[in-house]
């Protein structure tokens, strides 16, 4: 599985959706994206990726293209 | 127009460092935003308009002078217990924040919109951030993972584990599902991360409880001289049982090496304005909230070392009227601008919960609508 399908599935599985509704996908605009999933959603691709995002990073990850760029920062090619 | 400017102002705002300004100047913006955070609840919640209209307190000068700060009353926060205060409509609630505050009253709501849940989280980043700097540490908490568990409601303490969680990575849960401390995982997470400072989370009562207790009573002495304790949850049941801070602390010392403790001090109805401890055991007030103590006979502002209960302030509430508030905290202003720690503003230590919190007057204001006749 690619880095992107690994991606993906994470933010499939955790919001229960389908790869169509993720490109625009915003945190606090969609309604199960709230504060607690957020911090949920960061710490599976922390597991995922064996990766340790800095605080101002998970302030950053608005939306899920926003997460990519992020991902992409700590190594995660994508 | 004005609320977006309002908003653009609070932005601006938020971008600077919670704990370098002066009181003196720190004072200035908020004799400057706090009018405007009234006016804007003022039209916007028809509840908050009406307990002002109640208390003859429906103007405000563009511009308090900081004098004016003593007629600028608060609202009591145990109307959110009874009411949900929205200054936002319906449909732009992005959640209920839900939390009972006191130990099994009724819990308050508090409606956030997405602009004030960001503001609010963002400071408290920074504001933790300052204390614990940006890197992320290996995080112990002092709790069992199933309280994660159950997505539907998130109990209060699942709320604050998992927004402390921004500041921490690599969790462990440091009790097992019935609640007893798993030494064993402890001491493995600990290895794992040897050299590194390690951030460890819980309430206040639990770590008394879970972690002090059962160490003590193995004759176990966990090392975590390389950590940050961060607790918060209050007092209350640790006083019954007549421990002090000092004797929290030490407890601590001997069974976990435990040298930096700090408590915070922080409420639902204004989330964004936390209040954490020094390492001179002062909580301290950052620049995105203010507070006050009030004379308990007459309500005048109190001097340093007067007692009080306990005002809050904070420009950062704009989907609720929760931007003045009256707790039901006791408290001591310590000082201003000269904590040996360095850092500005405020500072103050926690004296204990009123009595019988109920603010006469308020429900009359909602006796007129729903149960005339109780005073």
């Amino acid at each position: 599985m690619t880095n992107l399908e690994k991606y993906n599935q994470v933010f499939m599985e955790h919001f229960e959706i389908s790869a169509e509704e993720l490109p625009g996908l915003k945190y606090r605009s969609y309604a199960k994206w709230d504060s607690m999933a957020h911090m949920e959603l960061c710490s599976i691709l922390e597991e995922t990726f064996d990766i340790a995002m800095e605080t101002i990073d998970i302030l950053a990850f608005s939306t899920y293209e926003k997460g990519m760029e992020i991902m992409r920062k700590y190594g995660v090619s994508m | 127009m004005e609320e977006s400017r309002l908003a653009e102002c609070i932005e601006a705002f938020l971008e600077q460092d919670p704990f370098v300004m002066e009181q003196h100047q720190k004072d200035k913006i908020y004799s400057e935003l706090m009018p405007r955070l009234h006016r804007h609840h003022l039209s916007k919640c028809g509840e908050y308009r009406n307990i002002c209209q109640h208390f003859g307190h429906l103007s405000v000068e563009t511009e308090m002078d900081v004098q004016d700060f003593e007629q600028f009353m608060p609202l009591p926060v145990s109307l959110f217990k009874k009411y949900l205060l929205s200054s936002v409509e319906e449909d732009a609630v992005y959640k209920i924040l839900a939390s009972s505050g006191t130990t099994g009253s009724i819990p308050s709501r508090v409606p956030l919109d997405r602009q004030t849940a960001e503001f609010q989280q963002t400071a408290l980043a920074k504001i933790m951030t300052s204390f614990l700097g940006s890197k992320r540490m290996p995080m112990l908490i002092i709790d069992h993972e199933q309280i994660l568990k159950g997505k539907a409601q998130y109990s209060a303490r699942a709320a604050g584990i998992l927004g402390f969680s921004i500041y921490g990575s690599r969790k462990c849960f440091a009790l097992d599902d019935n609640m007893k401390l798993d030494v064993e995982k402890v001491q493995a997470f600990l290895e794992r991360h040897q050299g590194k400072q390690i951030l460890v989370f819980g309430f206040t009562y639990l770590i008394w409880q879970k972690l002090y207790k059962q160490l003590k009573e193995a004759g176990i002495r966990l090392d975590l001289s390389n950590a940050i304790l961060i607790h918060g949850g209050g007092w209350k049941k640790l006083k019954n049982e007549a421990v002090s801070e000092e004797m929290f602390r030490a407890g601590l010392y001997e069974t976990c090496c435990l040298k930096k403790i700090s408590n915070y001090y922080g409420m639902a109805e204004q989330t964004g304005g936390i209040y954490i401890e020094c390492e001179h055991h002062h909580f301290h007030a950052s620049l995105f909230s203010e507070i006050m103590m009030r004379n308990l006979q007459d309500f005048s502002i109190c001097q340093i070392g007067e007692e009080g209960v306990i005002q809050v302030m904070t420009p950062l509430a704009l989907s609720f009227p929760g931007h003045n508030l009256l707790t039901e905290d006791k408290g001591v202003l310590l000082g201003v601008d000269d904590c040996p720690c360095g850092r500005k503003g405020k500072y103050f230590k926690l004296t204990g919960r009123m009595q019988r919190a109920e603010i006469r007057g308020c429900s009359d204001v909602y006796a007129d609508e729903t149960d005339i006749g109780k005073s």
